[in-house]
This record gives structure tokens, sequence and C-alpha cells, in this order.
């Protein structure tokens, strides 16, 4: 079996503030986790704003380069300071997604021109009627069609409808992974299921695997097979996602369990949190001694000693 | 003093717009009537473009061309005297506004002036409406503070040294130290991520209870509804869909895009195929004819196309624009037997 990605000991440290008061924060620490390549899945990152999980993505997609450790695509090291095929060829493989499908396109040009200079840059041809072929496949994948998309700007669009336009993007050079960063949270609730289930038809039909980072756990556990939980960059729990969030075990991931608000008891008005919860959860934030240990049914959670 | 503080009757406001002779139309509220009484958290859902942010600007009495009111009123009710600030004139409404109206705002870092601190930014507001100044404004914002879980150093910090909840708690500290006696909330949550949401929601939800205000809480996401609003309204292009408790309308909605808004909320521990809603939201410049949600009803029948339905009262506070509402059933199975229970 081989590996499709590598992510092995993976921290990224940035450093702030001007000569006098710099200080440093660790923004990734000691990640690991392995995808593999004949087995396509879809893998989570889940975590609060600052936890680190946007670093790690844009580190995968070569757009930052760790401090300590690697990561490998197909055995290859990533990094953006390669020669441009090499850096193209990676391109090809690998495709973001990003959050603000209104912000990830030029407002002031057409959707498909968009998609045609990505494919004439992938396939590496001038030829209409192959570039065409290309956009059609992949904009089928996503549920839409060239005819529909031909000539349209963003702002013709629903939300739902972009967000697919930017995957069939992505998905144009047939990339074995897409790394999707909070790709529902900017789209309304009745379109979001749309692009969720599309992300699932993705992994099951064509066989790609997504890293799909997000807040929401109820999206979370509706599609994905692995998960990981990060708190203040580091990963707290990480296993088979149905296992880690039916019972989770890591303080910080309980707490953000129960701050999913449910719908079960609608109207009751039950907003309370243990204010013990969160005290135990953010204590452990800064713990300086941890270490990730397996557990018997699989997952991996980070235990403290002295605690 | 009536138990409604504000009257909403047939209001229509459209963008009107004339440009080189062509003339544009746009019905962002089409005909809305609704009420919101004191002491009541009233939550509207709608997904984006659906009207809510113009409906919510008529409420906000913040209209300004090309945005115009067509017809209707939109009537408070504060210390007895009523106020249609539709028709109303610049200087009464500067009177009540944040003393008596006020506004959380969506994003908090564009609300709160990047350059100036929080402190001169809370005498900007509201040292005016509360006529206080020097020490006694700064007591009595220092004590509205400390029941936001916030320490009066933040006066003294600019917007970008807070954390996104904090500044989040500041904006709503902005809003609500005047004691206003209604509020609108636009999304105050969106951008927040789930621990600090559920913080800022029941502080919202605290402070309402406590000064007994009325708060028009906006947001497409149904869960913040289903925990926080004593009543929801679904808006759907423009137009006012359904109205009920907010119990009923998880567990018995009675319009078919509701009973869609439901069910389409994964849960934890339930990995069933989740409905999604073909299609797209209507041009509100050329909006469907007759009911405006039939070309994305799964129930729609001739009439539909044809005729617009009205909203109807069909049982205790609980409205509907649907002709067949009668055959809408809840989508989702857990809802349904959680329902049956809690509603007999």
């Amino acid at each position: 079996m081989s590996a499709l990605l590598e992510v092995s000991n993976v921290s990224k440290v940035f450093s702030m503030g001007g000569l006098l008061s710099r200080h440093q924060v660790r923004a990734v620490e000691d990640a690991s986790f392995t995808l593999e390549a004949d087995r396509p899945e879809i893998f989570t990152i889940i975590g609060e704003s600052g936890s680190g999980k946007t670093t790690l993505a844009r580190m995968i997609l070569g757009l930052e380069l760790p401090t300590a450790g690697e990561i490998r695509f197909r055995g290859k090291t990533v990094s953006h300071r390669v020669s441009r095929a090499e850096r193209l060829e990676f391109m090809a493989n690998v495709q973001p997604v990003f959050q603000n499908p209104f912000e990830a396109f030029n407002p002031l040009k057409r959707i498909d021109r968009y998609l045609s200079s990505t494919a004439r840059r992938f396939l590496q041809t001038s030829d209409r009627a192959a570039i065409d072929r290309a956009m059609d496949e992949a904009l089928v994948k996503v549920g839409l069609s060239l005819a529909e998309v031909r000539g349209r700007f963003p702002h013709e669009l629903s939300g739902g409808q972009l967000q697919r336009c930017a995957i069939a993007r992505a998905l144009i050079p047939n990339p074995p992974l897409l790394i999707a960063d909070e790709p529902v949270s900017m789209v309304d609730a009745s379109l979001r299921m749309a692009i969720v289930n599309l992300l699932k038809s993705l992994r099951d039909d064509f066989g790609v695997s997504v890293i799909y980072i997000t807040h929401d756990l109820a999206t979370a556990y509706y599609i994905s097979n692995r998960i990981i939980i990060m708190q203040k960059g580091r990963i707290v729990e990480m296993g088979d996602a149905r296992t880690v969030l039916e019972n989770p075990e890591h303080p910080y991931s309980r707490l953000l369990k129960a701050s999913v608000l449910s719908t079960e008891d609608a109207g009751a008005g039950k907003l309370a949190t243990d204010p013990e919860m969160v005290r135990t959860a953010s204590a452990l934030a800064g713990a300086e001694r941890s270490r990730l240990a397996e557990r018997p049914d699989g997952r991996l959670v980070r235990v403290y000693e002295g605690a | 003093m009536t138990q409604d503080i504000l009257k909403v009757e047939g209001l229509k406001a459209y963008y009107q717009m004339n440009y080189f002779g062509i003339e544009r139309e746009v019905r962002a509220v089409d005909d809305i009537t609704m009420t919101v009484r004191r002491n009541e958290v009233y939550g509207i859902a709608g997904e984006s473009s659906s009207g809510k942010t113009s409906f919510i600007k008529v409420l906000a009495a913040a209209i300004r061309p090309p945005f115009r009111v067509v017809d209707g009123s939109v009537k408070y009710e504060f210390n007895g005297r009523t106020i249609d600030v539709t028709t109303a004139s610049e200087t009464e409404i500067e009177a009540i506004r944040w003393k008596h109206l006020s506004y959380i705002m969506q994003g908090s870092m564009s609300v709160l002036n990047p350059v100036r601190r929080i402190g001169k930014t809370f005498e900007d507001f509201a040292a005016r409406p509360l006529g206080l100044s020097g020490k006694a404004f700064r007591d009595r914002v220092v004590a509205h503070l400390a029941r936001l879980n916030l320490s009066p150093n933040v006066l003294n910090a600019y917007p970008h040294e807070l954390s996104g909840g904090m500044r989040q708690r500041v904006t709503i500290g902005l809003a609500t130290v005047c004691h206003p006696e209604f509020i609108i909330a636009d999304e105050p949550t969106t951008a927040l991520d789930v621990v600090v949401q559920k913080e800022v929601l029941s502080l919202i939800r605290d402070i309402q209870r406590e000064m007994g205000a009325a708060v028009i809480f906006v947001t497409h996401d149904m869960s913040v509804h289903a925990n926080v609003a004593d009543r929801v309204g679904i808006i759907y292009a423009g137009r006012l869909v359904e109205e009920g408790p907010t119990r009923e309308m998880f567990f018995a909605p009675k319009h078919p895009y509701t009973a869609h808004l439901v069910a389409s909320l994964p849960r934890i521990g339930d990995t069933s195929q989740r409905p999604a809603l073909e299609g797209r939201p209507p041009n509100l410049a050329d909006p469907p004819q007759g009911c405006r949600f039939h070309p994305r009803c799964p129930l729609a029948v001739d009439k539909c196309r044809r005729e617009v339905p009205p909203l109807e009262t069909i049982g205790k506070d609980h409205r509907t624009a649907c002709w067949r509402w009668q055959d809408v059933k809840p989508l989702d199975h857990v809802h349904r037997a959680n329902g049956q229970e809690a509603i007999a």
C-alpha cells in the first residue's frame, strides 16, 4: 500500500512582533497523519479559529514551508521552492477549494474563462474542443453543465452553484486529492447539503480523497471517514469519525460536541455550557508535557503527564 | 400599554432604479404583515437574497434610495407613543435610535472603528442618548461591561487587540448599554466558531430576559433559532411564508420550505442521506408567478403556479402561506417521532 500524502511530525512557528517584543506563535505542533493512495476517504480537520487548521492546509498545498518535519505527496517533499514544471505537476494533483466562492471568483470575469484557463494550463493544450470537453466533464461531476455556465458572471449564480463551479474548477486536472477549507460555511443552509453531498459523491463515485476543514461537527459526522480535532495547534484526538464524535474522550472534543446547537429540544431555550468543561479544556491548551496515546478502539488521544 | 411593540402592516419596499430610461424594480419586501411582542425573541430565517436584510433595513429605519417603502406601515410603540418609521422625520428617528431601538451587527471587525479605542467608540455611540458624560458615563459603561464578562481594560484596547468573541461581546454591549426596548440582531454569531457562538447566544438571551426587551434575531442557521427564538418567521423571496412558535416550526412545519430547512440539518449520530433542495432562490426582479416557492416545491400543483397563497392563520400564533399546508409532513423521521409526542 502506498501513501498518497504523508504528514510527519510537522510544526509551524510564526515569529510575531518587532525587534524588541518578539514572540513566537506555535500554529501547528507535531502533526502526523497519512492518507493512503488506494483508499479514497474524507479526512476532516476540526478546530476553532486559531487552532492551526488553515495553516496545516496551507502547508499541505505547499504555500507555506513547515518549520520542522516533512510533508510528502507520493513520496516527494511538498514545497513551493521547486522548478515550475514540478510545481505544476504537484498542483495538478492537489487542488484547493476555498471558503467564500464570491471572493474566489473575479466578479468582472466570466466563470468559464476561469475554468478554461485552468484546463489550458493543466492539460497543456490549446485545442478548443479538448478544453471544452474537460470543462464539461468536470461540471457534470458537480451536477452542472457547460451549457448552463458558459458566459455567466459570478453574480448570476447562487452561492451554492458558484461553490460547485469552484469545485468543478478544482476537478479539471483529475486530482486524487482536494483540500476544502470550510467550503460550506458561507453557503446558505438550504444549499449547504448539496455541497456536502457532492463531496461525498466525489469520494464514492470518482475516488477523490478530500481533506475537509470545518468547525461544523454535524456535517463532519455526516461525511467523514477519519477526523482529527485540533486545539491551539495540537492534535488532541484523532481516529474514526463515528467513534470519536459519538463518544469524544479529550475534554476539548467533549466541549466542542457539547457546544453544537441541537434541534432536539427546539424552543426549550437551553443554552448554558458547563463552565467547568470550558475551564478543563482551556487549562489543557497550555500544558507542557503531553503525548498522543493509542486507545483500544484505534483512536489517538492526547494525554498529559502529571495531570 | 399593549402587548405588541412592533406592528408591520402590508409592508412593501422595493429597490427602484432608473438607468438611461430603463426602469427596474426589485421587490425585496413584498407585502409582509407581522407583529413582535414585548419580551420575546422573534427569529427570522431565510437564505441570502430572500429579502431578509432589506426587511430589517426598514425595521431599523435605514431606508436609503434606491430602496423605497412603497406601501404599508412599520409602527413601534415606545413609552405609550406610537411612531411609524416609514413616515417619521430624521429627528424623530434620531430620538429613538439606540435609546429605544438598537442594532447588533454582523461583522464585529467592520463595525468597530479600527483606529479608535473601544472606550471612545462607546462615547461616540452612547454618550448622547444616555445624556451622561465624564465619570458617570464611564461608571455606567464599566458596570454594563461587567455584565458581559468584560473587564474595564477593554475600554483602552483597540478592536484588533481583542479576540472575535470579545469583539462580538463589545458590539452587544454597544447595542444594549442604553437599555433599548427593541433590538435587531443581524447574524450576530455567523463568523464565530461553535464554542464562542454558544457563549454569545446565551449572553444575548440572558440580557434580553433581564431587560425585558424584544429582539428580532436574523440568521439562516436553523439550529440557532431552535435554541434562541420564541417564535420563528420564514422569509422566502420577499414574503413571509410561515410563522409560528419555535417548537411547532421544528416538529410540525406547515410549509414545504420550512419542512425542508428543518430536515436538511445534519445531526451527530445520524448518517442517513440528507435531502438537498434543488434549484436556486428566485430572482426578485422577476419572481415566479403564483406561489414563489413552486419551482422548487415537491408538492406544487397547478393552482400554486397561478395564484398567490395568502398567509392564513392555522393555529394559535401559527400562520402559513401554502395552498397545500394540510399535506405538509415533516420530512425527517426522528423529528416526526419526537414531534408527535411533543405537540400532543
